[in-house]
């Protein structure tokens, strides 16, 4: 009965339930729109910050993630990339890393020489979309180096220019070799495009003394979700003598600003849901101070105070889980549209044009993103109501009868 | 056996700057299955006392018994737990629960008795055909007269069959035909069921009935009848 006697208190006063719980599903809608936007927008950063160069998985030598050296290699790299290519859903490509001096006709600048696969860079990577003058690599053994377009300015080159590059061989010999500049690219950040060149994989191989060797085999799963599934088929393929990293060992930064981002995220959320309890807290003291006199009545009746009391929080626990429901419902319907048709604003398209990137945001429709805010709307709510119902404990079952007559 | 036992209660408001003494040094023992008015002018202590008897209120000093237990020490929640299983209580002015029907407000107090619902219905029903309002438990108090209000009151106050109820001024907003037919009510629930009732009034019809008149005056008593009822 105490949940009868709570659903028809609200009933009472309709306007003042009706604005209050009008209030919770505005909020909780706009929770779960911000929510969904927030981990879709981390899902789209993560991928577009992985997808110019990091992957979701990278197969390394052990130590080499800590200490990129020259000599810390993964054996028959684009083999290995080739066998991993074979699961179903993954895209991998071998890279092998050097750093050399790039010496045009009128300077010379260090930079990071990455042996790439031409024909499945592209699917790990979204720097090869990114040429802007010229093409990207086409053959596993030409001579040629795409560059970075303040690169290219520096070094005053042009697509069809020459470029001498000086670096130290696996076995610490000297390596050089003489390539055409195939492609400029322009990624739109300041360390690829002064730093970042790339030559076919098979050309690095035999300018660096490779061998067969590589130094990264870059593998990408079909989205973030899928990494960890992906993880466990690679680390079963892997030979001895290399380890598989994820994401977020490979790019620390990228989770710590995710989790930058979540902290401010969450204390407008507070704000808001904090506004939204002084609301209820309001409602439900004017609705006790109406009825002193019929608490009185229960007290007389042999209600026990803390009974009484759990009637106003059932009150406000109706009135949240209300709220929850219809927020739910509204806020998951818009979400859910926009999961699939996306969500632009103006300049957007342009921006991400500009990085080779998704026009549009995704919202993430997930157990959390629906139920998190309005969970916690419904928990302040309750907490919000808890003074009013302590208030009730202190009433004095005559004075309260003989106040409100 | 006594149902009730009050000794040297005591017990002063303040109005302002007024001190008013509603209870001064009262003792009365009123023996279980007794139908007793309380008379007094209004301010006299009547309610005060009815009060002190229910629990609802406390003396300043004095003793209450009820049914040999001290009721004046209990804490709060022990005394809604006394209330609850063995005092029934009726208002003046009804304090029916105007969102509960007149059913479930009889029901009330045996759901929070913990009496399963299929039980609850039955007494409900039962002591609502008793009280005369027959085929008028789905109507909420808004849609009743004044004396089908009481009578809601009335059986909701007897429904758990409480060993005493305790009435305020019950026909003070009743004509005078509902009046008797209530009073009419409490001497039969009086007779079949033994229970004790202890009405504070001022109407001259109700105590009529009683078979026990106490005359208060400024807190005290002045007079204590047996008389033989109407």
């Amino acid at each position: 009965m105490t949940l009868r006697l709570a659903w028809r208190n609200l009933w009472r006063q309709p306007r003042r339930t009706l604005l209050t719980v009008g209030a919770m599903v505005f909020s909780n809608v706009l929770l779960i729109f911000l929510i969904s936007m927030q981990v879709g927008m981390y899902g789209l950063m993560i991928d577009n910050g992985l997808k110019f160069s990091t992957g979701h998985l990278q197969v390394q030598a052990p130590t080499y993630i800590d200490e990129p050296k020259m000599r810390l290699t993964v054996p028959a790299a684009a083999a290995l990339a080739r066998e991993l290519r074979g699961i179903d859903g993954l895209e991998a490509s071998a890279r092998g890393v050097a750093f050399a001096l790039a010496a045009s006709d009128e300077r010379t600048y260090g930079v990071s020489v990455v042996g790439v696969e031409p024909l499945h860079e592209p699917s790990v990577s979204s720097l090869p979309g990114l040429i802007n003058a010229g093409r990207y690599l086409e053959e596993d053994d030409a001579a040629e180096i795409v560059v970075g377009a303040v690169l290219a300015k520096n070094l005053k080159l042009t697509v069809g220019d020459e470029l001498t590059l000086l670096g130290s061989g696996l076995d610490g010999s000297f390596a050089a070799a003489v390539v055409t500049v195939a492609g400029i690219f322009e990624s739109s950040i300041p360390d690829l495009d002064r730093g970042f060149s790339a030559i076919p994989l098979g050309f690095f191989q035999e300018t660096f003394f490779m061998g067969d060797a590589g130094h990264l085999v870059v593998v990408t799963a079909g989205s973030i979700e899928q990494v960890e599934e992906a993880a466990v088929e690679v680390g079963e393929r892997l030979p001895d003598g290399v380890v598989l990293h994820d994401w977020d060992a490979l790019e620390p930064a990228l989770r710590q600003s995710i989790q930058a981002d979540l902290g401010s995220s969450f204390f407008l959320y507070f704000v808001l849901v904090v506004l939204v309890a002084f609301g209820v807290l309001n409602t439900q003291l004017m609705s006790v101070l109406e009825r002193t006199r019929e608490f009185g009545i229960v007290l007389a009746l042999g209600l026990a105070p803390g009974r009484v009391g759990r009637l106003v929080l059932a009150e406000s626990a109706l009135m949240g889980l209300l709220g929850m429901a219809l927020g739910a419902l509204f806020g998951g319907l818009i979400v859910s549209y926009l999961s699939i048709n996306g969500f632009t604003y103006p300049g957007m398209e342009e921006m991400s044009a500009q990085f080779n990137l998704p026009a549009s945001i995704h919202p993430r429709v997930t157990l959390v993103s629906l139920f998190a805010g309005p969970l916690m709307v419904l928990v302040f709510a309750v907490l919000a109501s808890i003074w009013p119902a302590l208030r009730l404990r202190r009433l004095e079952p005559v004075v309260a009868m003989r106040a409100a007559v | 056996m006594t149902a009730v036992r009050c000794v040297d209660l005591s017990k002063t408001y303040r109005q302002g700057d007024q001190e008013i003494r509603a209870l001064d040094h009262v003792s009365i023992d009123i023996d279980a299955g007794d139908f007793v008015c309380l008379s007094a002018p209004s301010g006299g202590g009547k309610t005060t006392l009815l009060n002190a008897i229910g629990g609802l209120d406390r003396p300043d000093s004095g003793e209450i018994y009820i049914a040999g237990e001290r009721i004046d020490t209990l804490s709060k929640a022990e005394l809604a737990e006394l209330r609850l299983h063995r005092i029934g209580f009726v208002f003046q002015a009804y304090n029916l629960i105007p969102v509960l029907t007149a059913r479930e407000n009889v029901e009330f107090v045996m759901q929070v008795q913990g009496v399963g619902p299929a039980e609850r219905r039955r007494q409900a029903e039962q002591i609502l055909e008793e009280v005369g309002l027959e085929g008028m438990g789905e109507r909420r108090p808004a849609e009743m007269s004044g004396g089908q209000q009481q009578r809601v009151a009335v059986a909701r106050a007897i429904v758990s069959k409480p060993a005493l109820v305790l009435a305020d001024e019950p026909t003070a907003n009743l004509d005078s035909t509902t009046s008797d037919e209530l009073i009419d009510l409490f001497t039969r629930l009086n007779r079949h069921h033994g229970t004790t009732f202890i009405i504070a009034t001022h109407d001259r019809r109700v105590m009529g009935y009683a078979r026990r008149l106490v005359k208060m005056l400024d807190g005290r008593i002045v007079d204590d009848i047996r008389q033989h009822a109407a």
